[in-house]
């Protein structure tokens, strides 16, 4: 609810009750010119840095895909109209198997690593015995750099003496399977690592809903003689509803995100081509091309748009009905 | 029920806020990346007159000390000081194009070919013919021609290079009872050899994407000449073309001896094979030695040149040079000019090689008595040279290498199919935007 909503709330409320009479402007003045000073402030300075480091390079960025520009003399910026675009959907081969990638991914997470998520987060709130420690484990993986992430996936991984080619008997022969290299079998091991974040993620939102919902809804739930199966899914899962449509919202999010892991394997190349990591390949480094690189993070942006509309819109649309 | 959901709906709708704010975060940070690319670069000071700044890309130990040897002699020398800002190699040749733009040091470490011209054709560097009119007795006429820009002025000093070719065991060779091949045919008829015998017969590997462009160099150069990829890589020759696509057919002959593992591994990967004599020849740069710590396996390692198939003989090596440019700023600052002529002396040059012996020294009269015999073949491969070309990645836009040709060539090794017309309608598109 907006603060101008709550003062005019508030004042028709005192209106009603015999308060303070208007003053002759017509308009009631509760603030004080110290009180209106710290206002605009604390909202300009969020708005500004708002501007500045997000809607001021988003339009740039627009703007730019539109050009065919160096990056170096702002003279050498030249219009392209739509070239950029044309280019990425009929010329650039790695574009339209990232956009399948994206969409794999997507799919992944939210079948595999989300689920995941909510049942590390259901068991972990069952008062077992040393709890913290296993959800410190799980979400670990969160907190760890692109770097140690890289290393711990190459022990699992490695061709010729990585765990997993160990376990399955195949390590230093013919048929050991090159997990990072086949790009056949790649993007599921890059979703396999990526699931292993993304679980721990999830579980720990779900875990913070899960101890809101009100102990007396379970309780009520096992007089009336439901299981734990039903209890949990006819009860506590509609519950957290709210929490829920967040989980929904970073799913995707973090789908059309999904960088740092095929990042650190080949810089996603060779079978994991993602959107984000074909905005970095075409925007940073030498290799530049910014109208290029600009178009393709406005794809990105237009796809990431949609989810955040849709969370936008059922989040205050509910609240301003309430 | 409304009722009982209000107790919680609090912390609920924190957490949401907060999920939001993270979301929101991230996705932000996709429409900044693509406006803000540049960040401030390596830094650099202004300059002092009685001394000069100098970037530095060599942040690995051996490089950086060698560099310190070169700077200290300097200043020995002249009693000029240098102030060196050593950056990370990745970090200076990611930012090199907002470093140029911003306050650059008077003069930096960079590569010879199209990624020195296109910086010097945008007016970002400084000649060096005055210099040149110094050092120019010091070089031969390929290093020479390497260091000049599309106008025709000097730019360039080189420090050092370094050549691909075959690397090979002495050992396993003798062994076995192999001969260096002199011809194509003889490379095919060896690897089947080789393969029969259980090596892996070439080794490979392209993970990083960037190595397999010195098989795709030294077989367009064989067969179609070094002007041709030179105009090829500046694209003033068409990709859409017979010439090319021969390149990708006489290659997908050699496709079934090279190691299959290519896309999984890195070179230092298949550098280990080669050390343990599972591969059998390895086409790479020479600072593959660099992977062989134990002095036997080194002393056992020998080289030879990529074998002829069509024109030119071996005449064109591909020996990517390191050095020195000038830029813009510090072309006004005297005491950089005289830095920049002191590298192109044997002296400096010496000076280097002390520390880093990996690499050949550039300049003649550099002392190599001191080297080791594998540095002495290849210092008279490339003394010897006609050509000297510079890798795909530094003779070509580093956007068609970096975006167009990994690509394209991963997927070549893949499964041997080639669109040269799509090639040609990149390069076309990146090249415009230029």
């Amino acid at each position: 609810m907006s603060i101008t909503s709550q003062q005019t709330a508030r004042a028709s409320a005192s209106r009603a009750t015999g308060g303070p009479p208007r003053t002759g402007r017509g308009r009631v003045r509760r603030l004080t010119k110290r009180d209106r000073i710290v206002l605009s402030v604390m909202v300009g300075i969020p708005t500004l840095i708002q501007l500045v480091f997000v809607w001021l390079p988003t339009v740039m960025s627009i703007g730019l895909s539109f050009t065919r520009w160096n990056g170096l003399d702002l003279n050498d910026i030249k219009a392209a109209g739509t070239d950029n675009y044309q280019f990425i959907a009929q010329d650039y081969p790695p574009f339209w198997p990232a956009m399948q990638h994206n969409l794999l991914w997507l799919v992944f997470l939210a079948l595999v690593a989300t689920p995941l998520g909510l049942l590390l987060a259901v068991l972990l709130d069952q008062n077992i015995r040393g709890s913290k420690i296993y959800q410190s484990i799980f979400f670990a993986p969160v907190m760890l750099s692109l770097a140690l992430v890289g290393i711990i996936w190459q022990l699992f991984y490695q061709r010729d003496n990585g765990l997993l080619n160990f376990l399955l008997g195949t390590a230093g022969t013919p048929q050991a399977v090159d997990w990072f290299g086949d790009s056949s079998v790649n993007i599921w091991a890059a979703m396999v690592a990526a699931t292993w974040r993304h679980a721990g993620y999830v579980m720990l939102l779900y875990l913070a809903g899960l101890k809101g919902v009100d102990p007396s809804l379970r309780e009520a739930a096992s007089i009336d003689g439901a299981n734990a199966f039903q209890t949990f899914f006819s009860v506590v899962f509609p519950a957290l509803r709210p929490v829920n449509i967040v989980i929904v919202v970073i799913t995707i999010i973090e789908s059309l995100r999904a960088f740092d892991v095929v990042y650190v394997i080949n810089r996603g190349t060779n079978g994991l081509e993602l959107l984000s990591a074909l905005v970095i390949q075409n925007l940073v480094g030498e290799g530049q091309v910014i109208g290029v690189g600009s178009a393709l993070a406005v794809v990105l942006l237009f796809i990431s748009l949609v989810p955040i509309v849709f969370y936008l819109s059922r989040t205050f649309g509910k609240e301003n009905k309430a | 029920m409304p009722a009982s959901i209000d107790p919680f709906a609090r912390p609920d709708r924190r957490t949401i806020l907060k999920s939001l704010a993270i979301g929101a975060a991230g996705v932000a940070g996709i429409p900044l990346l693509a406006a803000c690319t540049g960040g401030t670069g390596p830094g650099g000071g202004p300059a002092a007159s009685s001394g000069l700044t100098f970037g530095s890309s060599a942040s690995d130990e051996v490089p950086k000390n060698a560099y310190k040897a070169v700077t200290d002699a300097f200043e020995k020398k002249t009693g000029k000081k240098v102030a060196t800002n050593v950056v990370p190699h990745n970090d200076f040749q990611n930012k090199i194009n907002s470093y140029l733009q911003g306050s650059p040091d008077d003069t930096f470490t960079w590569f010879a070919g199209y990624r020195m011209q296109f910086y010097a054709g945008k007016g970002l560097l400084a000649p060096i013919d005055d210099v040149w009119e110094k050092i120019g007795g010091n070089y031969s006429d390929a290093l020479k021609k390497a260091s000049t820009g599309p106008d025709g002025k000097m730019y360039f000093v080189p420090n050092y290079n370094y050549p691909w070719g075959f690397f090979y065991r002495k050992s396993l060779w003798a062994e076995k009872g192999y001969e260096v091949p002199a011809t194509f045919d003889a490379l095919k008829t060896l690897s089947a050899k080789m393969k029969s015998d259980g090596l892996i017969p070439i080794g490979f590997a392209d993970k990083d994407g960037w190595p397999a462009m010195g098989t795709f160099d030294y077989i367009n150069m064989r067969l179609n000449g070094y002007q041709f990829h030179v105009d090829l890589c500046a694209h003033k020759e068409s990709w859409d073309q017979k010439k090319v696509s021969d390149v990708f057919d006489t290659w997908k002959a050699l496709l079934p001896f090279q190691d299959p593992g290519a896309l999984g591994q890195t070179w230092q990967d298949a550098a280990k094979s080669l050390g343990s004599k599972k591969t059998g020849m390895y086409l790479l740069g020479s600072f593959v030695t660099q992977q062989f710590t134990d002095p036997a396996v080194l002393a056992d390692i020998d080289f030879f040149p990529f074998p002829e198939i069509a024109v030119e003989g071996r005449d064109a090596v591909e020996a990517p040079i390191d050095g020195l440019l000038l830029s813009k700023k510090g072309g006004q600052n005297q005491a950089a000019r005289d830095f920049m002529a002191f590298m192109g002396t044997a002296e400096a040059q010496n000076a280097y090689a002390s520390v880093d012996a990996s690499n050949i020294p550039t300049a003649k009269g550099a002392d190599l008595s001191k080297f080791t015999p594998l540095n002495k073949k290849t210092a008279d491969v490339i003394a010897n040279a006609k050509h000297i070309s510079q890798f795909f990645d530094r003779d070509a836009l580093p956007a068609m290498a970096n975006n167009v040709m990994i690509p394209a060539l991963q997927s070549f090794i893949k499964d041997g199919t080639i669109d040269v017309k799509n090639l040609e309608a990149q390069a076309k598109a990146l090249y415009a935007a230029q």
